[in-house]
């Protein structure tokens, strides 16, 4: 899943940044001036509560996404993760930062600017479904469509298409009161996938779905920004879920970012105890990729014998627990780059040390 | 001794009260300012505010006196059958019959007439109204004390100057009962909107909509079932002042029992109490009923997480 072309995507520096937010803060309540200079000053979330009656939701967050990047925001409940992503099509006012897209600044943007932008380039996936009540399933799907002007009878036809593409073909005529908490966040996947939008802000889109179903989207997830080069800013609080879809994960708490990184450096090299309090459950064997668990320095002259005995060979993108059905006892694998040229080897001590928790650092 | 006393205190202290030194003639300056001031400043306005309710009030009393009354029986039992099921269209069927059979007919469909136009009329002002408070938080702070002072106010207060501004018959009692009629419809379409959750705007905003369309599309039509409470709430309202109504020359069956009063004729009053009665509970069970119609979208509006 995590192949080459991310790392090409964001190691191209020259090209512009599809989104780009710099010091973003979003105060709630009276006195936000007050608490952003507290914030500033590095009094935690808390202690500014107390203090103000503020809540500072958003504190002096900076990141960048490029173009078909999924960058992941996790953290706990309360962290700040929704009113972050609100903040990146506006349905929040940032209460300090600028936010550009494409090069544009949105905060300084004009209404009518931005229900330009809503409409056609940035949409979003609610957390609490937010569908319309009154409204059947496929009229739902139908809603942005509508906005954007098209004609009954087009609007059904995609509406169809993005409904069927959710599993949910034969429940156009529904209302969504009819259907379970998952069907339902379903719909409001599809009335965003209808929109074939160019930014898709999605706050915990899978959170009420079955671990099945729950692969089958992320799956669909991955095949729709391959395809369409989709930029997705991803909200999730389950750490499996973000290392599997990030490019880039980010580690949310209190309002801040924790750590920003590729899904192997957060989990190699958490940057503080909260981070790596996190890193403690996941399936490392899905998450990291087999390259990480190369320890020995091997020549290229032993690497040909190995290979030249019939050794295995995989992939060094591949996710760990591909190599496991590949190695068998003193026998290594060969790890090979996309090209096929062999970069290193691996052996079941090695996979065993990875997987238990030991770091790349540790073994190098 | 003791009240010699207490006398003499009194009339010691007096001068501290104002009355010691004269009346102040406050309602000599409301009656200035309303007779000499008001009444000829706001005339024009008034009397091009009554052109419309006097044709809708004329139109609906001639048609509904005009169509025989087996037709309306009919039409009637018909309208609360499928509006609110059978138990109310055999109410509404006995009830008719027993108005036609007192004598009380033509009186009902007069006081029919006047209300329909009162609560059209509060429709037409009180939804947009309400609208434009849920919409801004200073039009609200406007707005409310307006319905406060409507609410509170007794209706005789302004029967004066309504009398002033119109002179007497069925269209100022038609604008004396719009005045009483309208908070509740201001306020519930107010409150409607306001209600309708958050989450569900912010999604009308995120998918490109205009205020117009979100108020289209996502609040009116979740609010629907509270501005239909509201209706109901301006028509019962609206029935309660048909006896003021009469006092400044409105007919129908409130006629009938101020009428009653001034013969002190109980029997009278009696029967055209019983008319209001049974219209307001016709009117009450269909227009609620055509709300609760509407029930599906809104509950599970509320279900919805
Ligand atoms: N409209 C609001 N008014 C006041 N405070 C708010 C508002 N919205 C969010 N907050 C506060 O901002 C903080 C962050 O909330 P947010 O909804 O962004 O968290 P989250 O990370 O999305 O949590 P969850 O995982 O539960 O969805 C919380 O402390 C919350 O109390
Ligand atoms: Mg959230």
């Amino acid at each position: 899943m995590q192949d080459t072309p991310k790392a090409a995507s964001s190691n191209t520096g020259a090209q512009a940044k599809r989104i780009a937010v710099r010091g973003v803060s979003k105060v709630f309540g009276a006195n936000g001036e007050a608490a952003i200079g507290l914030a500033r000053q590095g009094m935690s979330k808390n202690d500014i509560l107390a203090k103000t009656g503020a809540v500072v939701a958003v504190n002096d967050i900076s990141f960048s996404v490029d173009a078909g990047e999924i960058f992941v925001v996790m953290g706990l409940s309360g962290s700040g993760k929704s009113t972050l992503v609100r903040c990146l099509n506006r349905l929040q006012e940032p209460s300090a930062g600028t936010i550009e897209i494409d090069g544009e600044d949105i905060v300084a943007a004009p209404e009518e600017r931005l229900r330009a932008l809503r409409l056609e380039k940035i949409t979003m996936v609610f957390q609490h479904f937010a569908l319309l009540p009154h409204r059947t399933v496929a009229e739902n799907v139908e809603y942005g469509l509508k906005m954007r002007g098209l004609g009954k009878a087009e609007r059904n036809a995609k509406a169809l298409k993005a409904l069927d593409s959710v599993g949910l073909g034969g429940w156009a005529d529904r209302y969504p009161a009819n259907l379970s908490g998952g069907m339902q966040q379903r719909v409001g996947l599809a009335r965003a996938l209808a929109l074939d939008p160019e930014i898709l802000l999605m706050d915990e889109p899978f959170s009420a779905l079955d671990p099945l179903i729950r692969r089958d989207m992320q799956g669909e997830l991955l095949e729709l920004q391959r395809r369409y080069r989709t930029t997705i800013i991803f909200i999730t609080h389950d750490l499996n879920e973000a290392l599997t879809l990030g490019d880039h994960v980010a580690v949310m708490k209190d309002g801040r970012f924790a750590q920003v990184g590729r899904p192997a450096d957060i989990v190699l090299q958490p940057a503080d105890d909260y981070v790596a309090a996190f890193t403690r459950d996941i399936d490392r064997g899905r998450v990291l990729p087999v390259r990480s668990a190369i320890r020995q320095v091997a020549s290229a002259e032993a690497l040909r014998v190995l290979l030249a005995d019939g050794a295995a060979t995989i992939e060094g993108a591949r996710p760990l627990h591909e190599v496991f059905g590949l190695v068998a006892a003193n026998r290594p694998v060969v790890v090979v780059d996309a090209a096929g040229q062999p970069e290193g080897m691996v052996t079941a001590a090695d996979i065993t040390n990875v997987l238990a928790g030991g770091s790349q650092s540790e073994g190098v | 001794m003791s009240s010699d006393a207490l006398s003499g205190l009194q009339a010691a202290t007096d001068i501290a009260r104002p009355s010691h030194y004269g009346t102040l003639p406050l309602d000599d300056w409301i009656q200035w300012s309303v007779k000499d001031w008001l009444v000829p400043a706001l005339r024009p306005f008034f009397r091009a505010l009554q052109w419309p309710i006097a044709q809708l009030l004329d139109g609906l009393q001639s048609l509904l006196l005009a169509i025989p009354f087996v037709v309306l029986l009919v039409l009637a039992v018909f309208a609360a059958w499928r509006a609110a099921g059978r138990g109310v269209a055999v109410f509404t069927f006995i009830s008719l019959l027993l108005l036609d059979w007192i004598g009380l007919w033509k009186e009902t469909m007069i006081t029919l007439a006047m209300i329909v136009t009162a609560v059209v009329f509060c429709i037409v002002v009180g939804i947009p109204a309400g609208i434009a408070a849920a919409r801004s938080d200073r039009t609200a702070a406007v707005i409310r004390p307006i319905l406060d002072v409507m609410q509170t106010i007794p209706s005789f207060v302004y029967l004066v100057p309504i009398v002033m501004l119109f002179g007497v018959g069925m269209v100022p009692a038609v604008i004396a009962t719009i005045i009483f009629a309208l908070p509740p419809l201001v306020r519930l379409t107010n409150l409607g909107i306001r209600q309708v959750q958050g989450e569900l705007v912010e999604a009308g905003r995120a998918f490109g909509s205009t205020p117009r369309q979100i108020l289209w599309e996502i609040q009116l039509p979740l609010a629907l079932r509270t501005i239909m409470t509201g209706v109901n709430q301006t028509l019962m309202l609206a029935l309660s002042m048909a006896v003021i109504g009469a006092l400044i020359g409105a007919g129908g069956l409130g006629l009938t029992v101020y009428t009653g009063l001034g013969r002190l004729d109980v029997g009278y009053a009696g029967i055209g109490g019983l008319g209001i009665v049974l219209m307001a509970i016709i009117l009450d069970r269909v227009t609620q009923a055509l709300g609760d119609g509407h029930k599906g979208a809104s509950t599970s509006g509320g279900k919805e997480g």
